[in-house]
């Protein structure tokens, strides 16, 4: 069995934490805009900018971005579909919160940052992210983490959410789990 | 995806849907301020053209520099193969130069599928002779996709010279499989009988038959360099039997598309009011040209990491 280091009500909790804090270091949403990576952190950038929203009584405008085109390893790793980069607002000068899902190597973080900064010129970027499962390589680090996970390269962390059909859960999966 | 694209024969649903559904993520690159990607850095892109041509050059060498590749032309006749040297040695040299991705066009229909198994680059069959024009099906599907947002039982009418129209063939081979309804109208002399037997086409000799009700109409250029053979008396009654005017393009649909390839002949196989009337999408099909040819390259060279594992 997976080992689930998140459950429905954890990941909830988190998203909570993670939007408090997001308030809080960028003192409120004036020009505050959260940008999720496809495909993992589209849903959570949503579910962060309703929850920043909420608090704040204020609309935070969401984006998703795809990075196939920036991606360092296109030769190396069978590549997904294309997914659509959707970024309806201008980005100049804005406070960007890109979110992810899973923190691991940094370079998809990298791409990211490379693809934001051919589109606009934000004041500045920072990284949310559910999960730092470790292993950088690259010196990138992340603003918010919703939880700190000691991994190994061999194992793969899958986070299910409700948008995707699944109940909202986080799990641990070890190498024989993954080839099985 | 495979290494090289030579032509829409062989190519499956599911791949040109997964070339049109990148080419619209790269057709949103082209709509902003910096119109470039990194995508390739550092790959080599060569345009080989043993015909002459601008439009199909310049969108494959705009394409390429978009991905941020170097990009070399080589026109024809070139001096090397003045000098007497063998179109495949040409290719080896330009290999031999570091070419990622080969791009040729030929007057001589199969020249890119015989150079293609012979080299490791991914070559790009950009027109050979009266065969296939790949990437420009490709951009018509995606255009047509873009206007109807579907493909599956649209009537679409192809006119004019299908006989040496290599648009026209990449064009039935792709949209077939798209799920398209197609009728060929045109000059008996240019429409050969054996189109009637492929499934799913309709041949039709009245034009305002053949019109009636369509989603799609794409007119073909009147090929005036490949005439002179007596296929029609003359290009005034060329365009009276087989030209599209705002009279005939009354019996499609309201909401109908005219496409045309390009370059065109205005007042041979279309009217200047239609060509540049409401219905027309001819300059989209340019634009929607450097979107296509990108998601062409970009899918080729990931074939090729694939493969490497």
């Amino acid at each position: 069995m997976a080992k689930k280091l998140l459950d429905a009500k954890e990941v909830e909790r988190t998203l909570t934490r993670m939007s408090h804090e997001i308030i809080e270091k960028t003192k409120g949403t004036e020009g505050l805009c959260l940008v999720g990576i496809q495909r993992g952190g589209v849903h959570l950038a949503q579910r962060l900018a309703r929850k920043i929203g909420e608090t704040e009584g204020a609309e935070v405008p969401v984006g998703s971005l795809d990075i196939s085109f920036y991606r360092d390893d296109i030769k190396i790793r069978r590549q997904p579909a294309v997914s659509k980069t959707e970024i309806p607002f201008n980005l100049d000068e804005k406070k960007v919160i890109l979110v992810d899902d899973v923190f691991f190597t940094g370079r998809s973080i990298r791409a990211a940052m490379d693809a934001i900064m051919d589109m606009g010129r934000p004041a500045m970027i920072q990284l949310a992210v559910l999960i730092d499962r470790g292993h950088r390589e690259l010196p990138i680090r992340a603003d918010y983490a919703g939880k700190n996970v000691p991994t190994s390269l061999g194992e793969r962390v899958e986070v299910l959410l409700a948008e995707e059909g699944e109940e909202d859960s986080v799990l641990l999966l070890s190498p024989e789990e993954i080839t099985g | 995806m495979r290494k090289d694209l030579l032509g829409m024969k062989e190519m499956t649903s599911e791949e040109i849907m997964l070339l049109l559904k990148t080419a619209s993520s790269f057709k949103d690159v082209l709509k902003r301020d910096i119109k470039k990607v990194p995508t390739l850095r550092g790959r080599t892109v060569v345009n080989l053209f043993f015909e002459p041509s601008t439009r199909t050059r310049t969108s494959f060498e705009l394409a390429a520099k978009r991905l941020s590749t170097d990009v070399i032309n080589f026109s024809g006749p070139s001096s090397s193969i003045l000098k007497g040297e063998s179109l495949l040695d040409t290719a080896l040299t330009v290999e031999a130069l570091g070419a990622d991705i080969i791009i040729i066009r030929h007057s001589s229909s199969g020249v890119p599928h015989m150079l293609a198994g012979h080299l490791r680059a991914s070559v790009i069959n950009a027109g050979d002779g009266t065969n296939e024009h790949p990437t420009q099906a490709l951009l018509d599907a995606f255009t047509i996709l873009e206007k109807k947002e579907r493909t599956e039982g649209l009537k679409m009418v192809i006119v004019g010279d299908i006989l040496h129209s290599r648009v026209a063939k990449s064009n039935i081979y792709c949209l077939m499989k798209l799920g398209v309804e197609l009728r060929l109208i045109g000059p008996s002399t240019l429409l050969p009988p054996a189109f009637e037997e492929i499934p799913g086409v309709k041949v039709f000799s009245d034009m305002e038959e053949g019109l009636k009700d369509a989603d799609v109409i794409m007119m073909l250029r009147l090929q005036l360099e490949r005439q002179g053979k007596g296929f029609f008396p003359t290009t005034e009654e060329y365009f009276r039997e087989w030209g599209l005017t705002k009279k005939k393009l009354a019996l499609a649909r309201p909401d109908a598309i005219v496409m045309h390839p390009g370059p065109m002949n205005r007042g041979i196989e279309i009217a200047s009011e239609v060509a540049d009337g409401t219905n027309s999408v001819i300059l989209e099909q340019v634009t929607n040209g450097l979107a296509v040819r990108m998601a062409v390259m970009y899918h080729l060279e990931q074939a090729k990491g694939e493969k490497r594992g």
